[in-house]
C-alpha cells in the first residue's frame, strides 16, 4: 500500500514538473521580447547577464585566476559600466555551441556575446538579432611552420583535421572541392581530441576560425614547440562576422546594445581613449567629441544621445574611462593572441579596415 | 482509485508530448538538398559531397553497421576467452582474466575510447616513419594499409555465377546425402559439393576475365612532399580505436556473463564428462558450453545492444557513424528535431534486428517443453 501511494506521489510529481515546464515555456521562451522589457529587466536586476564561451583566448577564456577575459568579455563589461557605471555589474553565462539561442531566447541571458557568426538563417530563423560585428573573423588554416603547404593547392593529398560545431566542414569541402584538391577531412568535436591528432601528425593541417587558431597557436604547449612551431596560412575560407546579439522585438534593448559598441569605435575614430577621456570631457575638442561624451560644446547646449537610450548622458564617458575604445580593447585581447590589427579587415576605415561606426550626431 | 490515478497522469503527460510535438517542423525535404561535407571513412560506398544528404546519412549508418558487426563478433570471441579463463585453475590466468574485468568494466567507455585514440593509436610512427613490409603493408598513425581486392567491370555476374554454384553444390551434397542413407556406403557428400563449388567459381573466375584484382597500398608523394597512403584496405585510427574500446569494454561484461552462465551448471557435468575420459577441450566444447548457452544467450543480446548503442561514443574521435552525420547536418542546417527523430528510429531499428536474430537463436538451443 505505501508502496503505491510512492508511485502516485513520484506521478503526480511528474506531471505537475510537466505541466510547469509547459506554462514556463510559453510564457517567455519562444516568444519575441517586447519593447522596453529586457532595460527595465536589467535595471531592476542591478547586474547585466551575459552569454560568453570560456574556453577560446582572446574572444571568451576562463583565466587560470578565475577570471573571464576576452574580447567579447570587454564588450559585456563596456555594456555593465553604461548600464550601472560599473564595468563589474555583470553575471557571466557560460553558453554552448548547441544552447546559447536556447539561452538568449529563454531570456536566461539579455546579450549573447560569444564569438557568434552573423548568417542569415540565424537572423532571420532564430530569436536572435545581430547588432554589430566587432571582429571579422573567418576560416583559415594553421599548419607546422616546418611544413611545405603554403597554399591551398599545396594542400593536395593532404589530411586536414577540422575543428566541427560550425559549417567549418562545409566550407572546406566547398572551397577545396572548387578547386580540385583531393583531401581527407577529419571533423573532431572537442579541443583536446584534435589538438592530440594535430600534434601526433594524424593530420597535415588544421582548420578553424583564424580568432580560434590564432588562440590555439597562442596557448600551445611549449613542449610540442609553442607557438613558433605553427604558421598560419594567409588563405581564408569562409567570412564569419562575429559580434552581440539579441532578442528579436524589443529595439530599445538592441538600439542599447548596438550604440554602446559603435560608441566605443567612434571613440577610437576620433581619438578618445582612458588615458585622455577626462580632459576632453572637461574640455571637448569638437562637437563631435562633445556629442560623444554627453557634454557641451563651447557653451551651447549638452547634445548627448544616452537619455534617448535610457542611459545617463554621460554613459560614454564610463564606458571609456572604465573600459576603453575599440582599439584598447582590441590591444588588450586579440593583439594577445597574436593577431595584429593593422592591415586587417578589423582595422579602422580611416586605415583601410572594415570597422566602421555611423556617425554620432 | 490508484489505477485512475496513474492513467490520469499518463494521459497529461502523453497530452503534453503530442501538444509539443504539433508545434514541431517535422519535415524531411532537407534531406534531399547536398550534404556539402567529406567523409573520412568509408565503407562499400563512393560518397562526395555533392551528394544528398539522405546519402550522408546513409554512409553513417554503414560506419555504424560496419563497426556493430565486426565488434559484436570480435568482442563474444574475447568476452568468452576472459569468461572462461577467470574459471581457469591456473592462477596467473584467472588472475589477469580478473585484472581485465573488474578494471575495465569499473571504468567510462568514454575515456576508454580517448586513451586507445591519444596515448596509443596516435603514437603510432608517424607517416614519413611508417614501417613498410615489402611495400604491401604500411603501419603509420595515418592508417593500417593492407593488401586487399579491387573489383573489376565483371564482378556482378562471377558473383551471380558464384552464388548459384553454392546453391547447386547444396543441393548436391544434400542429394549424396539421401542416396548415403538409402544405398550405404559413404558418397562423399561434402566433398564433392566442396569440389564443385571451388571448380565452378574458379573456371568462370577466369571466364570473365579476372574480376578481382589484387590492391596494394602504396605511399605517394605530393609535389610540396606530402606523404600519404593510397589504396588497400586502410584501418584508420578513429575506427581501430572505437572497435578497440568496445570490443574490450563489452567484452569484459560478457565474460561476467559466460563466467555465471558456466557455474550455473551443475558440476556433476564436468565430473561426469571427465570420469568419460575427456579432454578439458572436450568438456569445454561439447559439455559445457552447449549447456551454458542457455544460460548465456539472453544476457548477452543485451550486451550486443549495448555495443550498438555505445558506437554513437565514436562521435568523440571523428569517426563519422550516425551521430556525427546528424551532429553536423544539424550545425550546418538546423532542423534538430527530425534529425534526432531519425537517429531515434535508426537505432531502434538497429537493435530490433540484433534483438530479433538472438531471439531466434536462443528458441533454438532452449531445451523443448521448457
Amino acid at each position: 500500500m505505501r508502496f503505491s501511494r510512492l508511485i502516485i506521489l513520484l506521478f503526480a510529481l511528474f506531471a505537475i514538473g510537466m505541466i510547469a515546464a509547459a506554462c514556463t515555456a510559453d510564457d517567455n521562451g519562444d516568444g519575441d521580447a517586447a519593447q522596453g522589457e529586457t532595460l527595465k529587466t536589467v535595471l531592476d536586476r542591478g547586474v547585466i547577464k551575459v552569454g560568453v564561451k570560456d574556453s577560446q583566448p582572446g574572444f571568451g577564456n576562463l583565466e587560470p585566476d578565475g577570471t573571464f577575459a576576452g574580447q567579447d568579455i570587454e564588450f559585456a563589461r563596456a555594456l555593465a559600466a553604461a548600464l550601472f557605471n560599473n564595468k563589474n555589474s555583470v553575471e557571466f553565462v557560460v553558453a554552448s555551441a548547441a544552447d546559447r539561442f536556447e539561452l538568449l531566447s529563454s531570456a536566461e541571458i539579455d546579450v549573447l556575446i560569444r564569438t557568434t557568426t552573423w548568417t542569415s538563417s540565424r537572423d532571420i530563423d532564430l530569436n536572435a538579432s545581430f547588432t554589430v560585428t566587432t571582429f571579422y573573423d573567418g576560416q583559415g588554416i594553421i599548419v607546422n611552420a616546418d611544413s611545405s603547404i603554403q597554399t591551398l593547392a599545396d594542400l593536395e593529398g593532404s589530411t586536414i583535421c577540422v575543428t566541427g560545431g560550425t559549417t567549418t566542414e562545409v566550407n572546406l569541402a566547398t572551397r577545396l572541392g572548387a578547386a580540385g584538391i583531393n583531401h581527407t577531412a577529419l571533423s573532431f568535436d572537442g579541443d583536446a581530441e584534435i589538438l592530440a591528432a594535430f600534434g601526433a601528425g594524424r593530420c597535415d593541417a588544421w582548420t578553424a576560425d583564424k580568432g580560434n587558431l590564432a588562440g590555439q597557436r597562442a596557448n600551445y604547449p611549449a613542449d610540442a614547440g609553442g607557438p613558433d612551431s605553427l604558421r598560419i596560412l594567409p588563405v581564408t575560407l569562409s567570412k564569419e562576422p562575429l559580434g552581440p546579439v539579441v532578442r528579436d522585438g524589443d529595439t530599445e534593448w538592441f538600439d542599447l546594445v548596438q550604440w554602446v559598441v559603435y560608441g566605443t569605435m567612434v571613440a577610437d575614430e576620433l581619438g578618445v581613449n582612458s588615458g585622455n577621456m577626462q580632459a576632453m570631457a572637461a574640455n571637448p575638442p569638437n562637437k563631435d567629441i562633445a556629442t560623444l561624451l554627453g557634454v557641451s560644446f563651447a557653451g551651447g547646449a549638452v547634445s548627448g544621445f544616452g537619455a534617448s537610450l535610457g542611459l545617463s548622458p554621460t554613459f560614454m564617458q564610463n564606458v571609456i574611462g572604465q573600459v576603453g575604445n575599440y582599439d584598447e580593447i582590441y590591444n588588450r585581447t586579440i593583439a594577445k593572441i597574436g593577431l595584429e590589427r593593422a592591415g586587417s579587415l578589423n582595422a579602422s576605415w580611416l586605415d583601410g579596415g572594415l570597422i566602421y561606426a555611423p556617425p554620432i550626431r | 482509485m490508484i489505477q485512475a490515478a496513474i492513467a490520469a497522469g499518463a494521459g497529461l503527460i502523453v497530452f503534453y508530448l503530442v501538444v509539443k510535438a504539433l508545434d514541431l517542423d517535422l519535415g524531411y525535404g532537407f534531406l534531399s538538398g547536398p550534404a556539402g561535407f567529406n567523409f573520412s571513412n568509408q565503407w562499400l560506398t563512393n560518397y562526395d559531397s555533392n551528394d544528398s544528404r539522405l546519402g550522408a546519412y546513409g554512409v553513417g549508418i554503414l560506419n555504424t553497421v560496419r563497426l556493430v558487426a565486426i565488434g559484436i563478433v570480435m568482442t563474444t570471441v574475447l568476452g568468452v576467452l576472459a569468461g572462461i579463463a577467470r574459471l581457469s585453475d591456473n592462477w596467473l590466468v584467472s588472475r589477469v582474466a580478473m585484472v581485465y574485468v573488474e578494471t575495465i568494466r569499473n571504468t567510462p567507455l568514454l575515456i576508454q575510447i580517448v586513451i586507445w585514440y591519444t596515448v596509443v593509436l596516435l603514437q603510432l610512427p608517424r607517416i614519413a616513419e611508417a614501417i613498410n613490409v615489402f611495400d604491401v603493408f604500411y603501419l603509420s598513425n595515418r592508417a593500417l594499409a593492407l593488401p586487399y581486392v579491387s573489383t573489376g567491370g565483371n564482378f556482378g555476374p562471377w558473383l551471380i555465377i558464384v552464388v548459384v554454384g553454392a546453391v547447386a553444390a547444396i543441393v548436391l551434397r544434400s542429394w549424396l546425402r539421401r542416396r548415403e542413407e538409402r544405398a550405404g556406403g559413404t558418397q562423399h557428400a561434402t566433398a564433392w559439393a566442396l569440389a564443385l563449388f571451388a571448380v565452378v567459381s574458379v573456371v568462370t573466375f577466369f571466364l570473365t576475365g579476372t574480376p578481382l584484382e589484387p590492391d596494394t597500398p602504396s605511399l605517394e608523394i605530393s609535389e610540396v612532399g606530402l606523404l600519404s597512403i593510397i589504396g588497400g584496405l586502410q584501418v584508420s585510427p578513429e575506427f581501430a580505436a572505437v572497435l578497440l574500446g568496445l570490443v574490450i569494454y563489452t567484452g569484459a561484461f560478457i565474460a561476467e556473463i559466460v563466467r555465471s552462465g558456466i557455474q550455473a551448471l551443475p558440476r556433476g557435468q564436468d565430473e561426469a564428462a571427465a570420469a568419460l575420459g575427456l579432454s578439458g577441450y572436450q568438456r569445454m566444447t561439447l559439455i559445457i558450453l552447449p549447456q551454458a548457452l542457455r544460460v548465456i544467450i539472453p544476457p548477452l543480446t543485451n550486451q550486443y545492444l549495448n555495443l550498438t548503442k555505445n558506437s554513437s561514443l565514436a562521435v568523440a574521435i571523428a569517426y563519422p557513424e550516425i551521430i556525427w552525420v546528424g551532429k553536423t547536418m544539424i550545425n550546418n542546417i538546423g532542423h534538430a528535431v527530425p534529425l534526432f527523430v531519425l537517429i531515434f528510429a535508426t537505432y531502434l531499428s538497429l537493435s530490433l534486428a540484433i534483438s530479433v536474430v538472438m531471439n531466434t537463436f536462443n528458441r533454438r538451443v532452449q531445451l523443448a517443453g521448457r
